[in-house]
């Protein structure tokens, strides 16, 4: 049996009873932590917690080479994520291929920034639209590329009058600020003659879920300024504001009246 | 040298009249007398004493050069010369015969706007004589000729004198017929050799004489009394009547045309840009007060000096501290000096006008075919085409391991000086791969890392350079990316031969006008359709984007060619370069998040495909070609023929003159090894012979596996030959 457990937003605590349980069962505990990271734990905290060895995965082996899956068949495995297990793309994939094994499978959620978002800025969910990432620019045959999906995605949304989440690229231990992806979409937006970006209000959130969180609304320009301090960093531009989510943002997010009081509808 | 100092000075005082400069080459076949016809043009410029001429071998001043008895580098020389009272100066760039060093040729002839082609009397045109004509007529290089030897015509194969003007007519229209051939338009236009006018000159480098139609008129001396000086010996007369470098040098003169004239012709031929510009105007019109463009044939590394940048200034005027734009570089290089050169020594001006030949120092971002200019949005240069591709490649390593530094640092300097040579860096063993024309090259470019930049090198033995294709299709191979939420169908084809020599003359890159690269490809033989989906260009191989309207397509194609040209660069069938592939991307799935289909996803999903697919596609390995051209008398042919025949040669032609045997062979490099001595023995060391590059060949079906083997073996692969499903990943 294959369990995927999630373990919630910040630190070892974040974990449901249900999956601590499992993973003290378990015979072999995995995870996997480059789609995301517990920021506020290391692995030895983790262990501790478990009474078990933690064993880390890299990319290569779960997605081209997940050799330790053949345990699952006649062993109970826990694999850890943080967050809430197949938000992440790519665990689904794994899922359906222990399945094609005939390897039973089990999610056991926990919380993740996806629903987090609501109750840390007050925007409501159903407003919220297709989410995208922002990765970091790379250099391909001695040109700098910047994916321009990001950006595509959120002008399309708010054309639809609707809320964007945008992830931040994680790579190895290098975490995207809240600076650098603003940077980024404004980069982008420039390329195609598009002021309107600078002024946009949108949300940075910094290590959610734990008791540091900074939460922090303003025009895209001066949030590519503001200092967010450590990891992870998240980002919002949501579209025009019911009156209530106006309100929560000055409350909850420290937002500048004149802003808020532009955006909304 | 206070000699040569005073040569400068009436140099400069005739360098701001482009009407009085001639900007010249002498080309010639391997031993035909070139750098002997160089001397006799110096000699008479004051600049060597006569009697040294032909002897002393000025412009072989790399004591290398003067030990194997050939030219390696293409040298420049300036001097004056004067014709009915008038001052001409002269730019002269002598240019290597060897095959191994051609790349100096195609770069010269860059530089100049007319070339003295000169052909030996008893040999007549030969096959390098058809190589340099064709390079300059393609670079827009008007020919005259200097028919060498005449001597060895008259006392070696005992020419009657009636026969004399017949012989010579004969080698005339030989060369004649080549030019026509060439480039009809500009035989009809007056390119064409005559006699009679002048645009041909026969006579001896070796004594000094020669004579041309205008010159018998002048002196009163015909072919007669040529042939009795001949007969009798009493050649030094003769030059004494009709000095060389007179006859030469008044044909120059008056045929070859001077930077003004020749420069609106030539300037469509090597420029692409706008020709309404200002700059392409000044180029046009030879406009010293235009923008700078200056084009660089010759990178030399002195110890001194630095790093002597030599090539010619088309307009503007260069002067120390100006700062230049160098193509491709964002930030300027602020010139510290200008010079004229003089064979291996620069002598500094003050300044140097559109028209000349310079010499700049203080361009260190500057390689041999950069384009540099005071207009930062000038466009460059067409690049300059080599013909030959490099065969040969060796291993070097620093003896001494504290050296290693300064090896990294050599290689880039002679990779900046000679552009024919590639440096590579083998990324599982860290040695440095250097690959050159041949055995020779190489050789020569070793010893002189070793003597000039005092780096005592390790060299592993020569090894033959191969390419990896195909000859069958496949496809729509997969290749799924490692997260598995990206898919790519390509499918792969040869490309037509036509195509593969277009690209590998540089006829087609991605940066020309779309529709005109569109035409030639249409042209080659390629489909209308395929031609306007061109979407990458790697070496001689295409990348097709055959789908319509895929999302996200367009920010991921930089990563798809980066696999495509992966593939490519390390080929799957023992990671050699591939080249004449056809890859057609057919089909696309994308993941709809940036996220994850980044590199790490993209490149290996289209390299594997790309692997797969080319294993897939009947997979061949191709061998480098040379033909090699034999003269050899025809009692010792049977000894030739049969060192031909034991190295998998074939022979193309045979023909008799005289009592020689002209043989025409080609030859796999990797059996020319050692050629040099067993030819010598089988002959007694009679044959003289020369080679050139011959184009890439697949090997017979029963050596590839073989030689397959070898190279995998070698690299420290798996030797046994790949299969499609080694790169494929399981699903």
């Amino acid at each position: 049996m294959l369990f995927f457990i999630g373990l919630g937003l910040y630190d070892e605590k974040d974990i449901s009873i249900r999956g601590l349980e499992t993973i003290r069962a378990a015979d072999e505990v995995y995870a996997e932590f480059y789609t995301s990271h517990l920021i506020g734990a290391s692995v030895q905290d983790l262990e501790k917690i478990y009474g078990k060895k933690v064993n880390i995965l890299s990319r290569n082996e779960v997605e081209e080479n997940p050799s330790w899956l053949i345990n699952a068949k006649d062993m109970d495995l826990a694999f850890l994520v943080g967050g809430d297990p197949m938000i992440s793309t790519t665990h689904l994939d794994l899922r359906l291929r222990a399945i094609e094994m005939g390897i039973k499978t089990r999610v056991i959620h926990s919380s993740s920034i996806v629903t987090a978002i609501s109750g840390l800025t007050g925007l409501q969910n159903y407003r919220f639209s297709r989410s995208t990432t922002i990765p970091f620019p790379y250099t391909s045959r001695g040109n700098r590329v910047v994916p321009e999906t990001p950006y595509n995605v959120l002008k399309e949304n708010l054309e639809r009058n609707l809320h964007t989440m945008l992830f931040l690229d994680i790579e190895d231990t290098r975490y995207m600020t809240i600076n650098e992806g603003a940077t980024l979409l404004l980069e982008t937006a420039e390329s195609f003659d598009d002021e309107s970006l600078k002024d946009q209000l949108s949300i940075g959130i910094a290590r959610a879920g734990s008791e540091q969180a900074t939460i922090k609304a303003d025009i895209l320009e001066n949030l590519r300024k503001f200092d967010f301090g450590d990891p992870l960093h998240f980002l919002i531009v949501p579209a025009k504001l019911h009156f209530m989510e106006a309100r929560a943002l000055l409350v909850l997010a420290e937002a500048p009246q004149d802003v808020t009081d532009k955006a909304i509808y | 040298m206070g000699k040569r100092k005073k040569i400068a000075e009436r140099v400069t005082t005739l360098m701001d009249k482009p009407e009085r400069i001639r900007n010249i080459g002498i080309v010639a076949h391997i031993d035909h007398g070139k750098t002997t016809l160089s001397d006799n043009l110096l000699a008479g410029a004051g600049m060597i004493s006569m009697d040294l001429a032909g002897r002393q071998l000025f412009m072989d001043f790399d004591p290398l050069e003067q030990t194997r008895g050939i030219t390696i580098d293409a040298a420049n020389v300036s001097m004056v010369h004067e014709v009915n009272g008038q001052e001409y100066l002269i730019n002269m760039i002598d240019t290597p015969g060897h095959v191994d060093f051609g790349g100096d040729v195609t770069r010269s002839m860059r530089a100049v706007d007319g070339a003295v082609v000169v052909v030996d009397a008893v040999e007549g045109a030969m096959p390098q004589t058809e190589t340099v004509l064709r390079q300059a007529i393609r670079e827009g290089v008007r020919p005259v000729l200097f028919i060498n030897k005449v001597d060895r015509m008259i006392n070696e194969l005992r020419v009657e004198k009636k026969e004399m003007a017949v012989r010579l007519g004969k080698v005339i229209d030989n060369i004649n017929n080549l030019i026509r051939n060439m480039d009809e338009e500009k035989y009809n236009a007056g390119w064409r050799m005559d006699a009679a006018v002048g645009s041909v000159t026969f006579g001896s480098a070796l004594y000094n004489w020669a004579i041309s139609v205008p010159m018998m008129k002048k002196t009163g001396i015909g072919f007669d009394q040529v042939y009795d000086h001949c007969k009798s010996e009493s050649m030094k007369e003769l030059a004494d009547k009709c000095p060389l470098y007179i006859a030469v040098n008044d044909m120059v003169v008056k045929f070859l045309p001077s930077p003004s004239e020749a420069q609106k012709d030539r300037v469509k031929v090597i420029w692409h840009g706008d020709w309404d510009s200002p700059v392409g105007k000044a180029m046009a019109t030879c406009d010293p007060t235009g923008p700078v463009a200056f084009m660089i044939t010759k990178i030399k590394i002195d110890p001194h000096a630095g790093e002597i940048a030599t090539g010619r200034l088309f307009s503007g005027t260069l002067a120390r501290g100006m700062e230049l734009y160098v193509s491709g570089v964002a930030n300027t290089n602020r010139v510290q000096s200008t010079g004229i050169m003089m064979g291996a020594e620069r002598v500094e001006v003050d300044s140097i006008l559109a028209g000349n030949i310079a010499a700049v120092t203080g361009l260190r971002d500057a390689m041999v075919g950069s384009t540099v200019t005071t207009d930062a949005g000038m466009t460059a240069f067409e690049q300059i085409k080599h013909v030959s591709e490099p065969v040969m490649t060796v291993a070097v390593e620093a003896k001494n391991t504290r050296d290693l530094p300064k090896l990294v640092e050599v290689l880039r300097q002679v990779a900046k000086e000679d552009p024919t040579l590639q440096i590579n860096i083998n990324e599982e063993t860290g040695e440095h791969l250097m690959a050159g024309m041949g055995e020779l090259h190489l050789d020569i470019v070793t010893t002189r890392i070793q003597r000039d930049k005092g780096v005592e090198l390790k060299t592993s033995p020569p090894i033959v350079v191969y390419r990896e294709s195909i000859i069958g299709e496949a496809g729509p191979v997969e290749g799924k990316s490692p997260n598995h939420h990206n898919r790519f169908y390509i499918e792969l084809e040869p490309l037509k031969p036509g195509v593969v020599e277009a690209l590998k003359a540089g006829q087609i890159n991605m940066k020309m006008d779309e529709l005109a690269r569109r035409n030639i490809l249409i042209d080659k033989g390629m489909d209308k359709g395929e031609a306007k989906n061109l979407a990458g260009i790697y070496g001689s191989n295409l990348f097709l984007n055959m789908t319509k309207g895929v999302q996200y397509l367009k920010e991921t194609m930089e990563l798809i060619l980066e696999g495509f040209e992966e593939s490519l660069r390390n080929g799957p069938i023992a990671r050699e370069p591939a080249q004449g592939v056809k890859a057609k991307l057919v089909d696309v799935k994308l993941h709809e998040d940036a996220i994850h289909r980044g590199p790490a996803q993209v490149i290996p999903a289209v390299r594997q495909a790309m692997q797969a697919g080319i294993l897939m596609a009947e997979p061949a390995l191709l061998e480098p070609f040379q033909n090699v051209f034999i003269q050899v008398p025809q009692d010792q042919m049977s000894g030739a023929m049969s060192e031909i025949q034991g190295r998998r040669g074939m022979i193309l032609s045979m023909e008799t003159q005289g009592d020689m045997i002209m043989l025409k062979s080609k030859m796999p490099v990797s059996q020319m090894f050692g050629f040099a001595g067993a030819i010598r023995s089988a002959t007694e060391g009679r044959a003289l012979w020369s080679t050139e590059f011959a184009g890439f060949e697949p090997l017979p079906p029963n050596l590839m596996l073989e030689t397959v083997r070898e190279i995998r073996t070698r690299k420290g692969l798996k030797p046994e030959m790949p299969k499609p499903s080694d790169y494929l990943k399981a699903a």
